[in-house]
């Protein structure tokens, strides 16, 4: 995440300091990621350095103001108008936990998928409850940690829906190589009701 | 843990006849109390509209328990189910079933009247409804002339006047858009925390987030729940 170009954006609507900074982005941002203030000042002295902020003196308690320069504000409109890069999606720790259990021997996937959209959705609940709580308000600051809750609802939302399509498609390749691979027992108890392998045999990429 | 609202108790619902039997729901036991908004989830053909009708008393069981409000359906025959889903039960559905020739006030206040309540409190109580799901200046229009949405609120009017205790909708947000769809959830949200039991029926995951727990249903058969204990996963931002 750029944390330098989330700094530079509230600084060009006023100077401030360090303390500031942080209380002002977690107001629009809600504590989804946390900055910690040693983090706002190793990237405040970052932007001096490169010409973008400038320390401009003490306010009476000793923070010091930090104000944006000419080049920060064009450094600012270059990122509010150039797209995030997908190009090299982050690394995803459960496509390749997903990727890696279909294919490693005596992995029980039903068991991942089903744990994994518990946890998801628990989470998608807790989302939505701050969002009940949160709605409602004028507040820009209210509105925008509303949105980021909204891109929290979405992207969970999205692994639940991706989860169920990896559950209907092993269950498909299933029925339809007649393989005891990712088998669901239909005859199992409720408890028991999850996709069974066989140790040892392991589907190959090339052998479909 | 008696005072559930609704009560399954190892419920079976079969279709047709062996060998060629279908089995829709397979020993589902599940409950839900005052105050509490249920969501079901499962991929089409897990048994979840099935579980919703037999709720509802549309539908019996082949085999299992059903109760509302402590009443066992299946010991009410079919005028004392017919009268428990006029008094106690109230029904939305991805169609709306709204009646065309009737206005927003007539439609809700219908099945109090068939109840044997008189029209003008009928009216009175279906004017009270519209007003809580905040479309009383629509009372007079016929469905025609109302957004999906708009017809949406009526028919959740209609599911809730004269307090009804349990609240079953499936699929209630059915074609709306993401916002609209949110008001409607919004008022099964608030008539539960008023007190009424509800269960909903959704196969998005962002609207069954709505509900206090959520119940994944799978050919048939219950495979897992969330919900009871939350994971504070997030805390509201401190600034506030």
């Amino acid at each position: 995440m750029s944390v330098k170009h989330a700094l530079l954006a509230l600084l060009e609507q006023q100077p401030m300091y360090g303390y500031q900074l942080r209380a002002e982005f977690e107001q629009r941002t809600g504590t989804t990621w946390p900055l910690n203030v040693g983090q706002v000042y190793t990237t405040l002295t970052r932007l001096e350095r490169d010409g973008l902020a400038l320390a401009e003196g003490e306010d009476g308690e000793g923070h010091v103001i930090y104000r944006i320069t000419d080049a920060g504000r064009g450094e600012v409109a270059t990122w509010f108008t150039t797209p995030v890069a997908r190009t090299q999606p982050p690394r995803d720790e459960l496509a390749i936990k997903l990727a890696l259990a279909v294919t490693v021997p005596g992995v029980d996937v039903g068991t991942v998928i089903q744990q994994q959209r518990s946890a998801t959705m628990a989470a998608l609940q807790d989302y939505t409850r701050l969002k009940r709580q949160a709605a409602g308000s004028v507040e820009p600051a209210d509105l925008a940690w509303s949105l980021v809750l909204d891109s929290l609802v979405f992207g969970a939302e999205a692994e639940i829906r991706w989860l169920d399509h990896c559950e209907a498609r092993l269950r498909r390749a299933a029925a339809e190589h007649g393989r005891e691979n990712w088998r669901l027992d239909d005859d199992a108890s409720p408890s028991e009701h999850q996709f069974h392998r066989p140790a040892g045999e392991t589907p190959a990429r090339g052998a479909r | 843990m008696n005072n559930a609202v609704l009560r399954l108790t190892d419920v079976t619902r079969t279709h047709g006849a062996a060998p060629h039997e279908v089995l829709a729901l397979r020993g589902v036991s599940f409950a839900a109390y005052p105050g509490e908004l249920v969501a079901v989830m499962g991929p089409s053909g897990s048994g979840k509209s099935t579980l919703l009708t037999i709720a509802g008393g549309l539908d019996q069981p082949s085999s299992g328990e059903v109760s509302v409000e402590g009443v066992d359906l299946a010991r009410l025959g079919q005028e004392g189910r017919a009268r428990m889903r006029r008094t106690s039960i109230g029904y939305v559905f991805q169609g709306l079933n709204l009646i065309p020739a009737l206005t927003a006030t007539e439609n809700v206040a219908l099945p109090r009247e068939l109840d044997g309540v008189a029209p003008r409190r009928a009216r009175a109580e279906a004017r009270r409804a519209l007003e809580e799901v905040g479309i009383l200046d629509l009372a007079d229009r016929f469905p025609d002339n109302m957004s999906g949405g708009q017809q949406q609120r009526v028919a959740i009017a209609r599911a809730v006047v004269g307090e009804r205790r349990l609240i079953l909708a499936d699929e209630p947000t059915g074609a709306l858009d993401t916002e609209t769809g949110e008001g409607i959830l919004q008022l099964l949200r608030a008539r539960c925390d008023a007190g009424a039991a509800g269960v909903l029926v959704t196969h998005e995951a962002r609207h069954a987030a709505w509900a206090d727990r959520v119940v994944f249903l799978r050919d048939g058969v219950v495979v897992d729940e969330t919900g009871t204990d939350r994971a504070d996963v997030l805390t509201e931002p401190a600034a506030r």
